[in-house]
């Protein structure tokens, strides 16, 4: 860090940089040299068809996969590993779940702890990681859930609200922390087609407010709309990227064309 | 339905020759029944039985949670413990309770190959109640230990990774969200437990300790040379004290089973749902939630997972 300060303070890190990442499972090699950056406030599309590891990549960012080769770092951390002398070590459990507090993730199937009331999912994390006080890690965490439209089901429990509610419910509680960063996993891909909507409202607020947003998701609207750059990746690869409007207009793999025409 | 006749009659049968037959003694069954040394031993094995079933809770949750870390030592001595306590018969582990002043004479409190700073002797530290309560708790420890490690296993793996991406500790994920939401899992089989608990406590005479109801009968009945109406008494308390906990573990069962397919019971708490469920806060309050697959409104979303 201090090293980059000293050749010259204007050159921040990159949100996201991704040299080389490789991930296998056993045998399976599933990232085959994935190397991308995200630059701060900008809001990145993963598509591809299912397989092709895109879900895979997003783990690896806040270190819920380990890598098998190649490093990410994340604000110009590395994430997950620690460099000494050119060497890089895995970190301990607890240095990686500190390094996960400014990463925010919403998974396809919501998980949020059911036991919980909609406000107790929010207060969790800020309660408990960051040892908040409790009135003002209420307070945020109502302001929170009227932000994505939810202020009156703050005592609900998750079974007692819809898919779509369970969702933005699951973005605030990642909000709570204040993350840097935002990965979404499919975060529509389990709801219902009308329910689809208010989701991506949520995150088209929070693409305008200037969040770093990685998005795996099929939603070619949204990402039309809202993404700065879009990744189309198919067998551990990125085959190409650019900005939406270019690459869904005008794929230039064959593989893109043909992905594409199947879900446009 | 003539096996069903046939039954009856052999029964009624049964019924009707061992209330004339001498050898049952009814007399004395009754005049023991509610004899004060008998009542008084009832009363030590519910204790046997609480003070066991509490410590091998605790130990059982620990022990549960050690097999799942992510830590191989942790790992292995969970592992070791549960082979070595499993393996071994309970009537067993408690003969060697009772002789374990012999292998270890005094209870030391310091550094190894130093003087200790305390030091006390094995008989007197550990009286023969102590030693029945150690040896049925880590006994019973080893079985929990195996029942709360299934209610563990039965969280949605999704829950784990939300709970770590949001930046808890490993420790913070299992007290704050695996456990409570394993309870609905582990309650019923720890109710059955309980009831075996209560029985086992008879073994205690391995010790020797003798003040619990089956030993106590024995020994009285060595006195007055005639055995069988103190066996039927003693049968008669273990009936009844398993039959209470059988209907209180049918209500729990009940209770914990609540919302399975049914969510209309507790729509209606939605708003507060402490006002119902107050009497059991963390599991109660929403246990009825767990059990349900996160998308009601959305089938073939991964709830077969």
């Amino acid at each position: 860090m201090s090293g980059t300060l000293a050749t010259g303070a204007s050159v921040e890190p990159p949100m996201v940089l991704a040299e080389q990442v490789t991930k296998s499972f056993g045998a399976h090699e599933v990232l085959k040299g994935i190397t991308l950056e995200v630059k701060r406030g900008e809001v990145m599309c993963l598509v591809g068809p299912s397989g092709s590891g895109k879900s895979t990549f997003l783990r690896c960012i806040n270190h819920l996969e380990v890598l098998s080769a190649g490093r990410l770092s994340v604000d110009g951390e590395l994430i997950g590993y620690r460099e000494a002398n050119g060497k890089l070590y895995e970190m301990a459990p607890k240095e990686a779940a500190k390094q996960r507090r400014d990463i925010g993730m919403v998974f396809q199937r919501f998980n949020l702890f059911p036991h919980m009331t909609a406000l107790q999912n929010v207060m969790e994390a800020p309660l408990r990681v960051k040892g908040l006080p409790k009135a003002k890690v209420e307070s945020t965490a109502r302001d929170l859930l009227a932000r994505v439209g939810l202020a009156d089901r703050a005592d609900y429990y998750p079974a007692h609200l819809s898919g779509g509610q369970q969702q933005r419910v699951a973005i605030a509680r990642a909000l709570a922390m204040e993350p840097k960063l935002m990965l979404f996993d499919e975060p529509t891909s389990a709801l219902d087609p009308e329910l689809v909507g208010e989701v991506l409202d949520v995150m088209k607020g929070l693409a305008k407010e200037g969040m770093t947003m990685i998005v795996v998701t099929h939603e070619m609207g949204f990402a039309r709309e809202v993404a700065d750059s879009l990744v189309f990746m198919d067998a551990g690869v990125v085959v190409e990227s650019g900005l939406p409007s270019e690459v869904l207009a005008n794929p230039r793999h064959a593989r893109t064309q043909a992905f594409l025409s199947k879900v446009l | 339905m003539v096996f069903a006749v046939v039954l009856v009659a052999i029964f009624v049968f049964f019924v009707i020759d061992a209330a004339f037959r001498p050898a049952f003694d009814w007399p004395s069954v009754g005049k023991y029944l509610f004899d004060r040394r008998i009542s008084m031993a009832a009363l030590v094995t519910i204790e046997l039985t609480v003070f066991s079933m509490v410590i091998a809770i605790i130990l059982g949750v620990i022990l549960a949670v050690m097999r799942l870390s992510p830590n191989p030592v942790v790992k292995s001595v969970a592992w070791f413990y549960l082979w070595i306590f499993r393996g071994t018969p309970v009537y067993v582990q408690l003969t060697i309770w009772g002789l374990i002043s012999l292998i270890y004479t005094s209870i030391d409190i310091g550094l190894p190959f130093m003087t200790p700073w305390l030091s006390f002797s094995t008989t007197a530290a550990l009286n023969t109640f102590t030693l029945a309560v150690i040896g049925l708790a880590l006994n019973e420890a080893a079985y929990m230990a195996e029942i709360v490690r299934a209610g563990l296993l039965s969280v949605d793996k999704g829950q784990e990774e939300a709970s770590i991406a949001l930046g808890m500790s490993w420790s913070q994920t299992m007290t704050r969200v695996i456990l409570p939401q394993s309870m609905r899992v582990i309650i019923p089989p720890t109710g059955n437990e309980v009831i075996s608990m209560l029985k086992t406590t008879s073994l205690v005479t391995a010790v020797p300790f003798s003040l619990e109801l089956f030993t106590r009968s024995r020994d009285i009945s060595a006195e007055t040379f005639n055995p069988i109406p103190l066996l039927i008494v003693a049968s008669i308390w273990y009936l009844f004290f398993t039959s209470i906990l059988m209907v209180g573990q049918y209500f729990l069962e009940k209770r914990f089973s609540r919302g399975v397919g049914d969510r209309q019971a507790n729509k209606s708490d939605a708003g507060g749902g402490a006002g119902l469920t107050g009497a059991v806060p963390i599991v109660g309050a929403g246990q009825p939630t767990v059990v349900l697959p996160p998308t009601p409104d959305k089938p073939g979303t991964g709830g077969t997972r």
